[in-house]
């Protein structure tokens, strides 16, 4: 293809995205659309994936019934969700097994937030509550992503996820409303993951590389500054509701701007824990790596039943 | 109360928390999604008939305890779930044959307690049966898949069912509340599934290539509430908060 | 020793409730039609989302080429007598 007809292709593929056209995976696309898509899907594919460990952590000591069974049905969703993603991915033709070289190598990324421990029961409410809540604030709009694989994925997603914010501040209510040792381990969750959970919405607009060719391709409706300030505003009332407090002294509302203020963000700790300096890292990825590698002779040999069950029945046919 | 229903309901009740229990642990560390997702299906199911026969178990108590004091505050020779169960997930070859080993049991179980006089318990098993019917399904696949797969497959799958083999016994023995509860219609009888229970397990093994152990010899005692070690960890894990923050609600 | 052969991929159809066709609604890796049938129960019918599953290996799904789309798709959209819209009729037959 000359270059002219590649540049037509182009402008025709950013035509039908501004056109809020869908395109799906044997569209012709930039190589750019497509590497973007797979680094993005799988990112977040990778997260689902990892952010079943922190949680996972706490099926077995659920202090009840009812609170292991939903939790047991949140880290699956989380199992199902990673899947969705991987498979959307591989719609552009890279494999589940490539995708987790990926992540077992430390090549590919996925959210620094599930680098931190969950030391106490009330992680599991914090993590309901505010994780899930900032990744609800980041998922919704990407219901409407110009990807179809991708915005399907996301729809999915989003139906299903909708228990798990409540889960989480569901916990957190009992635990408010509970004695004064139920309160104070609510409030020190909420102290561990508020700041881990600004930051899980990523850099600050000024620093954030990909944005702007992202806010075209849909990828990305608003800017990570946004989501942040949304993300605030929405959660301080619901802390005042339960009587909790925002580890933060700087924050106050603005009446001017109808919005939070809030205080400076650790974007140092952020970094460190992105480059694998978090508590967790090391664990985390120890847990991925031998679930897959430990997994590999049943992997094996289900495909080799498969192999020999394919054989006799051929053997049959003749 | 009726303590000799009671008892018979934690005899049933028991093996299902304790079995998902440990299904529980492997949530996130399976050998690929696919397989995650089926294990903690089959956890939550069991949790789930684990809930209805406590909430029943409660009721017939009489006293204050809930459903999670009956699941989380006994103590270690008040369990009284079968040894199998309670066996550790050494790899997914031992999960999936403690789970084929109690599927087909708890399958037959169920499909005579569903003619219980007893007609809460004779609901429970009615819906139960249906989970189990899968759980059963799935579990024979996976037997047959590593069993006859590769020879690295087929030797841990041989060695899960040689291992395992000595507490299969067990299943088929009665307590002293069995008996009362058989004789009022409530309980099974559940000395006459032994046969059908090794004819159904035999085929499946042989289906899957695999050797049926010889070893006339069976570990007992869960029954009674005396347990392997392997025990008293899980319960620590499964108690922890309650024991830690005594009286608090959740 | 692995044989480095990973679990192919299948795709998921699900009828939501008789009356209705399947639908495709996602994909998932299996080693055999049995194991598809079974993971697509569990991964994809988890909130009553289905009566009947279909699966199919992805590799046996022959697609069309987009590129075709114009040859095999924009014949149609001329052929308007193909549509009730088309043809003219006196108000007062209110439903033909």
């Amino acid at each position: 293809m000359s270059e002219e007809q590649i540049k037509n292709l182009e402008a025709q593929f950013e035509a039908r995205i501004a056109r809020d056209e869908k395109i799906e995976p044997k569209d012709w696309m930039p190589e750019k659309y497509r590497k973007t898509h797979i680094r993005q899907m799988s990112q977040h594919a990778h997260s689902e994936i990892v952010g079943m460990l922190p949680e996972g952590n706490w099926i077995t000591r659920a202090p009840s019934l009812r609170r292991k069974v939903a939790l047991l049905a949140k880290v699956q969703d989380e199992a199902g969700h990673g899947l969705y993603l991987y498979s959307a991915c591989e719609t552009l033709g890279v494999s589940r097994e490539e995708l987790y070289e990926q992540l077992h190598s430390g090549k590919a990324k996925y959210s620094s937030i599930f680098n931190y421990p969950t030391v106490t029961w009330a992680d599991m409410g914090a993590i309901g509550w505010l994780v899930d809540g900032a990744a609800i604030i980041n998922q919704v709009p990407l219901c409407n992503t110009s990807y179809g694989p991708y915005a399907r994925a996301m729809v999915r997603v989003c139906k299903e996820e909708s228990f798990h914010q409540r889960q989480g501040y569901e916990i957190m209510i009992k635990l408010a409303n509970g004695t004064a040792e139920q309160k104070e381990m609510a409030q020190d969750a909420l102290n561990r993951w508020w700041w881990p959970s600004l930051m899980m919405l990523g850099p600050t607009d000024a620093e954030s590389i990909h944005t702007e060719q992202s806010m075209k391709w849909k990828l990305k409706r608003k800017s990570n500054d946004d989501l942040r300030q949304q993300f605030i505003d929405q959660t301080v009332p619901q802390a005042e509701l339960i009587g909790l407090t925002i580890p933060d002294p700087d924050l106050k509302w603005n009446e001017e701007k109808g919005v939070y203020d809030f205080g400076e963000i650790n974007w140092d700790e952020f970094w460190q824990v992105v480059k694998g300096h978090g508590p967790m890292n090391k664990e985390r990825m120890k847990a991925r790596v031998d679930a897959w590698e430990e997994g590999q002779w049943v992997r094996d040999a289900a495909m080799a039943y498969a192999e020999k069950k394919q054989e006799r029945k051929e053997k049959r046919v003749v | 109360m009726n303590n000799n229903l009671y008892k018979y309901i934690l005899g049933i009740a028991d093996n299902s928390l304790i079995l998902g229990q440990r299904l529980g642990e492997l949530t996130g560390h399976e050998p690929s999604l696919e397989t995650d997702i089926a294990c903690t299906n089959i956890s939550l199911d069991l949790f789930g008939q684990v809930r209805s026969y406590f909430q029943y178990a409660a009721k017939i108590a009489g006293d204050q305890r809930t459903e999670d004091d009956i699941a989380m505050l006994r103590k270690e020779r008040e369990y009284v779930n079968v040894l199998l169960v309670e066996q550790p997930n050494r790899n997914f070859a031992y999960t999936m044959a403690r789970q084929f080993l109690f599927d087909v049991y708890h399958l037959l179980f169920l499909q005579e307690l569903q003619k219980s006089k007893d007609l809460t318990l004779a609901a429970i098993a009615n819906k139960s049966i249906k989970e189990v019917s899968y759980h059963l399904r799935f579990s024979t696949d996976w037997i047959k898949r590593l069993g006859d797969g590769t020879e690295e497959s087929k030797a841990k799958m041989q060695d899960a069912i040689d291992s395992l083999w000595t507490y299969t016994d067990e299943l088929f023995h009665q307590t002293e509340a069995d008996k009362v509860m058989v004789q009022e219609g409530i309980g099974v009888d559940v000395t006459v599934l032994k046969k059908a229970y090794y004819e159904k397990v035999n085929a499946v093994l042989e289906e899957a290539t695999l050797e049926i152990p010889e070893s006339k010899w069976f570990q007992k005692g869960g029954k009674q509430g005396i347990h392997t070690e392997h025990l008293g960890y899980l319960l620590a894990e499964l108690q922890y908060m309650q024991r830690a923050y005594p009286n608090m609600e959740w | 020793m692995s044989n480095k052969k990973n679990w192919p991929l299948w795709e998921v159809f699900v009828r939501s409730k008789n009356g209705l066709e399947h639908r495709h609604c996602g994909s998932l890796h299996a080693a055999d039609e049995e194991m598809a049938l079974e993971n697509a129960r569990d991964v994809y019918t988890r909130r009553s989302e289905g009566v009947s599953i279909w699966v199919v290996e992805s590799k046996h799904i022959t697609a069309s080429n987009p590129e075709h789309n114009g040859e095999l798709f924009e014949p149609a959209q001329d052929k308007v007598y193909r549509h009730p819209t088309f043809y003219d009729l006196p108000d007062e037959v209110k439903h033909m």
